[in-house]
């Protein structure tokens, strides 16, 4: 196990910059609050970037390969079990249930 | 005391609306935390970092890649670096995220570094517009405490979930998956948002792999702005 003194400072380094990423740019960006184009951008950016880390999360999976189909039968349940009982929770826990399940026992490396 | 009680059957506590906001996200980031400490605990580190990692960096996807890090032995500045790329992202939460509304130094303090993927999908919906800024900052501690404790959770539990149990990670997919269902439904009939925003991440995926979130902003926001400078801007005021 690396030391600990090592670990904490690593800790430090990386809440450092993540706070400064998130609250730098409120004084930055403040002026432009109000303009028209960042009202267009604001109720537009939320969905999109929603769907842009969804995708993210599936950089690393080999599409032509049938691991593929853990994560994607596991997608098709979340999105299925969203769009019929739009619960958050409920969604999410059938999900990854189905994920681990295919992961582990259907497509296991 | 009777003027409290009355005072809080007129509008519920803060604290109790925002629990409830957060309650679904928040429980989902339990399975998620699970996950965190159990990969934390398998790569060797002791249960308690779970605690501490998630307590003071609270970015979740990074929090798991800086556990192959310091598992490597990681130079701090490769360590700074990677925060800085994976969470980049975050500078473009300043332009919607209502932090107007939350008023004191020390609140607005708090209320940037928790600053998450969720709590900024939380507070942006339609409904959240009249949130007072002390529901925002509740709705912020909960979802925090509520990743903390699944983390620590799986830091203890973690050494009893067998190496062949693979996959929990998918917590974090399917919890974007549902934020970004909730949010693409919100604004029913805007269809170009999620098609820009799908091509902008493929886009990055294939150009640039290793900087695909940033590039993937970067490519979205530009988009977004060409059709608001392309459609006419009185129409799209919405």
């Amino acid at each position: 196990m690396p030391d600990t003194a090592y670990l904490f400072a690593a800790v430090a380094v990386s809440a450092g910059i993540t706070w400064a990423l998130r609250a730098l740019p409120f004084a930055v960006l403040a002026p432009l609050r109000a303009s028209r184009t960042m009202r267009f951008l604001s109720t537009r950016m939320p969905a999109g970037v929603m769907v842009i880390l969804l995708v993210y999360c599936l950089r690393e999976v080999s599409w032509n390969s049938t691991s593929a189909l853990a994560p994607l039968l596991a997608l098709a349940v979340t999105a299925g079990l969203h769009l019929w009982r739009r619960n958050a929770l409920l969604s999410i826990l059938g999900g990854t249930t189905a994920h681990v399940l295919l992961a582990s026992l259907v497509f296991s490396p | 005391m009777e003027s409290a009680a009355d005072l809080v059957v007129r509008s519920p506590p803060p604290w109790r609306a925002a629990l409830r906001d957060s309650g679904s996200v928040g429980l989902a980031l339990v399975p998620l935390g699970l996950a965190f400490g159990a990969v934390l605990t398998h790569a060797g580190l002791d249960w308690w970092w779970a605690t501490v990692f998630t307590t003071l960096i609270y970015a979740g996807s990074f929090e798991f890649l800086l556990i192959g890090l310091v598992t490597v032995a990681a130079p701090l500045a490769a360590i700074g670096l990677s925060a800085f790329l994976v969470n980049v992202r975050h500078v473009f939460y300043a332009l919607s995220f209502p932090l107007h509304r939350v008023r004191g130094r020390a609140a607005r303090t708090y209320s940037t570094f928790a600053l998450t993927d969720e709590a900024y999908a939380l507070t942006t919906t339609e409904r959240s517009r009249k949130w007072p800024g002390t529901r925002i900052l509740w709705v912020q501690l909960f979802l925090h405490l509520f990743w903390v404790g699944g983390a620590t959770a799986g830091g203890l539990l973690g050494s009893l979930i067998p190496d062949s149990v693979v996959g929990l990670e998918f917590a974090m997919t399917a919890l974007f998956a549902v934020l970004a269902i909730d949010a693409v439904r919100e604004r029913r009939g805007d269809v170009p948002t999620p098609v820009l925003a799908v091509l902008s991440a493929v886009a990055a995926r294939l150009l640039f792999p290793g900087e695909m979130l940033m590039a993937a902003f970067v490519l979205f926001t530009t988009g977004l702005i060409v059709r608001y400078l392309a459609t006419g801007r009185s129409e799209c005021d919405a």
